[in-house]
């Protein structure tokens, strides 16, 4: 079991979680979650039949990403919940950086509680994807 | 009907967290967005090929037609109860949320939520997935 990590109320951290994504990604996304929609993962289908520039990520993948700041953070045992919206496509070659900011801290249960917002840009500074999370910390850091 | 399983398996967890530049929790923790992985699963999950039905990807032509036509996913949250582990055996079911609509800029938008809670072999509710899809109508049109 990981550590609880210690924050305040404004603490944030940012991190690169993808950079010049791949198109083997996408794939190694697709066969690991079993969404094998072609929009995904076929070149042909996604351009000819769908009319996309090229194949999407799935949206499922961009918050795995965001997700690994919340694993990096806290530690992944101590994340009790985890929500996204998506804003925006995510396409190959796409750098997406993610914000996790400690919104509010909360005992419950004898527990210490954070609750975050996360956000998610690509490297035009466009929302691909907004989220909120909780997550057990240490306490509040004194 | 048979029960539906979801075998929480290392190699799974290991390929979906490599998928995602990790390596696994070397406590046995799953990846934070990995009950989505159910789909494998999952006997009504659509994305998938099964043999002998016909599959919309590209072959000797571009593809078409067949699976999809689930809306677009535009919400996911996942709630934990406790952390799950590998090597675990969760019970998943499925059953419908709320439903709402709203006015968009290219019609009205109706949202449907469904969760998937799963629960462990002591019969406990350890997770729960909830997908809110969305699908857009003309406005005035027929739900």
């Amino acid at each position: 079991m990981s550590t609880p990590a210690t924050v305040i109320v404004g603490d944030e951290r940012t991190e690169v979680v993808v950079e010049d994504l791949r198109r083997t990604q996408i794939v190694m996304y697709a066969g690991a979650g079993g969404d094998f929609n072609p929009l995904h993962t076929d070149e042909p289908f996604a351009t000819r039949v769908a009319g996309h520039p090229t194949v999407m990520s799935h949206g499922m993948l961009v918050m795995g990403l965001a997700g690994q700041v919340l694993a990096d953070w806290f530690g992944t045992a101590n994340v009790r919940r985890y929500r996204a919206r998506f804003q925006s496509p995510t396409w190959p070659g796409d750098t997406l950086t993610v914000t996790a900011r400690v919104d509010e801290l909360r005992t419950e249960g004898g527990e210490h509680l954070a609750e975050l917002t996360l956000t998610t840009t690509n490297q035009d500074g466009r929302a691909v994807l907004g989220g909120s999370a909780t997550v057990v910390t240490a306490g509040e850091a004194t | 009907m048979t029960q539906r399983s979801f075998p929480i398996e290392r190699g799974h967890v290991l390929a979906f967290a490599r998928a995602l530049g990790a390596e696994p929790d070397p406590g046995g923790a799953v990846p934070p967005t990995f009950p989505i992985a159910y789909a494998h699963f999952d006997p009504d999950w659509p994305l998938r090929m099964r043999p002998g039905r016909p599959w919309q990807g590209s072959g000797a032509g571009p593809g078409g037609g067949g699976a999809g036509g689930g809306g677009l996913h535009a919400e996911q949250e996942f709630t934990y109860f406790r952390p799950l582990r590998v090597g675990e055996t969760l019970v998943p079911s499925k059953r419908d949320g709320r439903t709402w609509s709203k006015e968009g800029r290219s019609g009205v938008l109706d949202f449907t939520e469904r969760h998937t809670d799963f629960h462990d072999a002591d019969g406990e509710l350890v997770a729960r997935a909830t997908a809110v899809t969305v699908r857009t109508r003309p406005a005035g049109g027929a739900a």
